[in-house]
C-alpha cells in the first residue's frame, strides 16, 4: 500500500516539476520574441537614413513620403515610453510600406545597384519584423494556453506564471498602405 | 488556435508513422535474411555445424541497422553531394534574397536557419535534408532563384522548413538508403536461391522433406522479388501523404495560402525536368523532378508509383484553403494580368 502511495506521489512531483520547467521555458520564449522584435526594428532604424539618402534626388514628387519615414524614426528613436514608441513603429511601417511602393514608378531607381541592394534589405527586415511578431503571438498562445487550461494552471497559479500580451497593431494602422501605381508618378 | 493543435497532431502521427516505417522495413530486412538462412540450411550441414543458426538473419538486420544509421549521420552531405550542390553565396541580387527569405522563414517556423545550398540546374525545384532542424539544409535549383518572385520563394521555402519542422527530411533520408538496401538484398537473396540453393540441394540426400523445402523456397523468392517493389510503393506513399502537409504548413508559415499556390501554379508552366532527378532522390524534391511525372500522373497506378501527388491536387487543395472557387481565382489572375501588363 505504502509503495502505491509512494509511486503516486512520485508521478505527480515529477508531472509537476515537468510543468514548471515548461512555463519557464515558454516565459523565457516570450521574452526572447519580443527581443527579437527589437533586434529588427533596431536594423531597420540603420537602414532608414541610408535608403532616404540614396533615394532622394530621384523622388522629388515624393518629399512628403520621405518626410513622414524620417520624422517617424526620429520620433521611434526618442520615445519616452514603449506605447509611443509602438505608435511611431507602426507609423514607420505604414510609410515605408508605402515608399516602397511609390520606388515601383521610378525605373532609374531599379537600376541603382546600392538602391536595389537597400531595398531588398528592408523588405526582408519588414518581413523578418511581421513574422517576428506572428512568432511572438504563437508563443504568447502556447504560454497563456498552459498558464489557464487544466491542470498546469495549477502549477502557474501557484509559482505565480502571469498570461502574456498579445501584439496588437492599432486600428488605424491595420490598413494596408494602397498606391494605386498607374496614377501617382508619371511613367517613363 | 484550431489549426495549430491540428497541426501538431500531425506532427505526431508522423512520428509514429516513422517508428512503423522504419520497423516495416527491419521486418523486410529479417524475412529477407531468414530466407538467406534457409537457402544456406546445406553449408551449416555440410560444415557439420549447429543447424538454424540465423547468422545471415542477424547480418541482414546489422546491414539494415548500419545503414539507416550512416543515412541517420552522414545522409545530408552524402544527399548533397550526389545532386552536386554547393553552398548558396550572396553573390547576386537574387541570391542574397534567397538567403533573407530562408532567414524570415526560419523565424515564422521559430527554428533556427539551416544551411543554404545551390544546385545548377535550369528546372526550378527545391529540397531540404539533414537530421533534425539544428543540422538542416535547404537546397534551392538556379532554375527556381531564376523563375519565382518574392512571394513564390516563401511559399516554396516554407515549404521546406515544414518538411524540417516535421523531421520529414530525417524520414526521407532514411527511407532512400533503406529502399537501396532492400533492393541490394533481395537482388542478392534472388540469386543465391536460383543459382546457389536449387545447385546445393542436387547434391542433397533425399531423406528430406522436399515438398516443404520447395514451398519455401518459393516463397522465398516470390518475397526477394515483391520486396524492392512493395518498400518503393511504401516510400512512394509516405512521402506522398506527406507533400500536402508540407503544403499546409507552409500555409501556416506564411500565412498567405496565395504564395504557394502561385509557386506551384508558375512550376507547373515551366516544363524542364531536373537533370540531378533520380527515382532514389525525387521524393525528396517540392516537386516531381522525373520527366513526365510533374502532373500528367493520373491513373492509379501512376498515382502509386509517384513521390508527390499531382501538382494539380496540390493547387486545388490550396485554392481551397484561399477559400476561392478555381474557376473564379483563374479567371481572377487573368484579369490582373491583362490590366498590370504594360500599357
Amino acid at each position: 500500500m505504502g509503495l502505491v502511495f509512494f509511486i503516486i506521489l512520485v508521478a505527480v512531483v515529477a508531472w509537476g516539476v515537468l510543468a514548471y520547467n515548461r512555463l519557464v521555458s515558454l516565459r523565457n520564449q516570450v521574452d526572447n520574441s519580443w527581443r527579437q522584435i527589437d533586434v529588427q526594428l533596431k536594423r531597420r532604424h540603420d537602414l532608414i537614413p541610408n535608403l532616404v539618402e540614396a533615394v532622394k534626388g530621384y523622388m522629388q514628387f515624393e518629399r512628403d513620403t520621405l518626410t513622414q519615414v524620417v520624422e517617424a524614426r526620429a520620433k521611434a528613436i526618442s520615445a519616452p515610453d514603449q506605447t509611443s514608441r509602438m505608435a511611431a513603429e507602426n507609423q514607420i511601417t505604414t510609410g515605408l510600406g508605402r515608399l516602397l511602393a511609390v520606388m515601383e514608378n521610378y525605373p532609374q531607381l531599379k537600376s541603382d545597384q546600392n538602391v536595389l541592394r537597400l531595398q531588398e534589405e528592408l523588405t526582408t527586415t519588414e518581413n523578418q519584423i511581421a513574422f517576428s511578431r506572428q512568432a511572438y503571438n504563437d508563443v504568447v498562445l502556447e504560454m497563456n494556453n498552459s498558464t489557464e487550461t487544466f491542470p498546469s494552471n495549477f502549477i502557474a497559479n501557484n509559482f505565480g506564471f502571469k498570461k502574456a500580451e498579445y501584439f496588437k497593431i492599432a486600428p488605424e494602422d491595420q490598413a494596408v498602405p494602397k498606391v494605386d501605381l498607374a496614377m501617382t508618378a508619371p511613367r517613363a | 488556435m484550431a489549426a495549430a493543435s491540428n497541426f501538431r497532431a500531425l506532427e505526431a502521427t508522423n512520428r509514429r508513422e516513422t517508428a512503423i516505417l522504419i520497423a516495416v522495413f527491419m521486418l523486410l530486412f529479417g524475412a529477407l535474411g531468414l530466407g538467406l538462412d534457409f537457402a544456406a540450411r546445406d553449408l551449416y550441414l555440410d560444415n557439420g555445424r549447429l543447424a538454424g543458426f540465423p547468422a545471415l538473419t542477424i547480418a541482414a538486420l546489422l546491414f539494415g541497422s548500419i545503414q539507416s544509421l550512416v543515412s541517420f549521420y552522414g545522409g545530408a552531405s552524402l544527399v548533397l553531394l550526389s545532386v552536386h550542390a554547393r553552398p548558396l553565396t550572396p553573390d547576386t541580387q537574387k541570391h542574397q534574397m534567397v538567403l533573407n527569405v530562408i532567414n524570415e522563414m526560419a523565424i515564422a517556423a521559430r527554428m533556427p536557419a539551416p544551411k543554404p545550398y545551390l544546385m545548377d540546374d535550369p528546372s526550378p525545384n527545391a529540397f531540404a535534408t539533414g537530421r533534425d532542424p539544428q543540422h538542416s539544409v535547404i537546397c534551392v535549383t538556379q532554375g527556381l532563384v531564376d523563375n519565382m518572385d518574392r512571394e513564390e520563394l516563401q511559399g516554396v521555402i516554407g515549404h521546406e522548413m515544414s518538411h524540417i519542422a516535421d523531421y520529414d527530411i530525417r524520414t526521407m533520408m532514411m527511407i532512400a538508403v533503406m529502399v537501396g538496401g532492400i533492393a541490394m538484398l533481395s537482388d542478392f537473396v534472388y540469386r543465391w536461391m536460383f543459382f546457389g540453393g536449387f545447385g546445393g540441394r542436387d547434391r542433397d540426400d533425399h531423406d528430406r522433406d522436399n515438398n516443404a523445402a520447395a514451398l519455401i523456397t518459393v516463397a522465398v523468392v516470390i518475397l526477394a522479388a515483391v520486396a524492392p517493389l512493395f518498400s518503393q510503393l511504401l516510400a512512394m506513399a509516405v512521402s506522398r501523404q506527406r507533400e500536402y502537409l508540407a503544403d499546409a504548413s507552409s500555409v501556416e508559415f506564411t500565412r498567405n495560402p496565395r504564395a504557394l499556390l502561385r509557386a506551384l501554379q508558375h512550376i507547373a508552366q515551366i516544363e524542364s525536368p531536373l537533370k540531378a532527378g533520380t527515382a532514389g532522390t525525387a521524393h525528396l524534391f517540392m516537386v516531381n523532378p522525373r520527366e513526365g511525372m510533374k502532373d500528367d500522373n493520373e491513373g492509379f497506378l501512376a498515382n502509386l508509383f509517384s513521390s508527390h501527388p499531382p501538382l494539380q491536387k496540390r493547387i486545388e487543395r490550396l485554392q481551397a484553403m484561399l477559400g476561392a472557387p478555381s474557376a473564379a481565382s483563374i479567371a481572377a489572375e487573368a484579369v490582373r494580368s491583362t490590366t498590370s501588363g504594360p500599357a
